[in-house]
């Protein structure tokens, strides 16, 4: 499954601009401890967070993560949207918390496992 | 009709074992008083926010507490670094935590925004270099319960 | 949902708590940060969370949590289920990570703490 499908199908708003929506999912992780994303995620893997921080930015492309999903419409500051576009990382938001997001992706067909 | 109670905990910094500790013990304070679920639990939140800050942030704190009929207020005095801006300490999201404080899963800039959430009223003073003080009443008279806090609707 | 459901369809083991695993819960919560589960967990749920410190037990206990649930087998400490215990909070030990767990519980029929702002759309 591609990244603009997941967008669509959870109403997810994009905020970085410029980059790849095309690219595929391979699975999906949710944490907000930025040690524990570096330690298990892997590569094309969607990453479900409240965590906003910049280091964000820098555990999904030290992971090469297909992307951020921000949950309960936490809005990340403009300097980590920046690095996000710079680092080709797409971060999306959505209002709900995530449980649900989980849900559905896992309703999709990703797996962590 | 509750009688009026007091009661002070000591709190101490840095040290996150210990931390809530106080908050538990005044939650059970409420508990025996037999005020409502909704009450204790915005009081217990409010005030296990507080003394997480004081835990990251301070050396040493005080919690007094002061039951009436009409309120429960309490007053969290730290001796910690201070916050220069409250306005932007208020803010969602807003945080001076350092990178270990995150990955105990504290210092997200939801604290102070919480305390808000659940209480009347909050008054914030602060003097860098010194300390601060966190103030908040909850108020049992006149609004039904969590009428207008409503923590499970509301966020 | 009851607690004896969920530890089934996690293969998850009870570490402390109760021994009464009929106890429901009624919608789940999954974070890693605390003060994001006490702005907006409700009563009687359930919390999903990668973090083992004490501060989770004393969250749930604040927050009136019924239940923990910790993944990728990261088992806490004894001080931590030792607190657990005092506060008569059950926690249960998958080997799920929590995505999947989430995912899992989400498939048979839970649902998350739904909090809307006035504003935030309908779902």
């Amino acid at each position: 499954m591609i990244l603009s499908e997941i967008a669509d199908n959870l109403s997810l708003e994009i905020k970085t601009e410029g980059v790849d929506l095309g690219r595929e999912v391979t699975g999906g992780y949710v944490s907000d401890l930025i040690s524990d994303v570096i330690g298990n995620a892997h590569e094309g893997f969607i990453w479900v967070t409240f965590q906003v921080h910049l280091n964000i930015v820098a555990a999904a492309s030290l992971k090469n993560l297909a992307g951020i999903i921000l949950v309960r419409n936490r809005i990340p500051d403009e300097e980590t949207l920046k690095r996000a576009s710079e680092e080709k990382i797409p971060i999306m938001v959505t209002p709900l918390p995530a449980f649900e997001v989980v849900g559905r992706l896992y309703d999709l067909g990703l797996r962590c496992q | 009709m509750i009688s009026n109670t007091e009661g002070t905990f000591f709190l101490t910094g840095k040290d996150f074992v210990n931390a809530g500790k106080a908050s538990s013990r005044l939650k059970k304070v409420l508990e025996n008083l037999g005020l409502p679920p909704g009450i204790i639990r915005r009081a217990s939140i409010a005030a296990f926010e507080a003394e997480m800050n004081t835990s990251i942030y301070a050396v040493a704190g005080i919690m007094h507490y002061y039951i009436t009929p009409e309120t429960i207020r309490v007053e969290i005095k730290d001796m910690g670094p201070g916050i220069e801006d409250i306005a932007l300490a208020l803010t969602e999201g807003y945080s001076t935590a350092p990178d270990y404080i995150r990955e105990m899963g504290f210092g997200s800039g939801m604290g102070l925004p919480n305390i808000k959430k659940n209480t009347d009223s909050l008054t914030i003073t602060s003097a860098v270099g010194e300390g601060t003080t966190l103030d908040f009443v909850i108020n049992l008279t006149g609004t039904s319960e969590g009428a207008e806090h409503d923590t499970e609707r509301n966020c | 949902m009851t607690l004896h459901e969920i530890t089934s369809m996690l293969g998850a083991v009870l570490l402390s708590g109760t021994d009464d695993l009929d106890i429901i819960v009624e919608q789940a919560y999954c974070a890693d940060l605390m003060s994001d589960v006490l702005y907006c967990s409700v009563s009687n749920s359930l919390l999903i969370t990668h973090l083992t410190n004490a501060q989770v037990i004393r969250t749930a206990h604040i927050a009136d949590l019924k239940a923990v649930v910790f993944c990728e087998d990261k088992k806490p400490d004894a001080v931590t289920i030792n607190l657990a215990e005092k506060k008569g909070i059950p926690l249960l030990l998958t080997g799920l990570s929590m995505f999947d767990a989430c995912g899992l519980l989400y498939e048979k029929g839970l649902r998350g703490c739904l909090i809307l702002k006035t504003n935030d759309l309908e779902y």
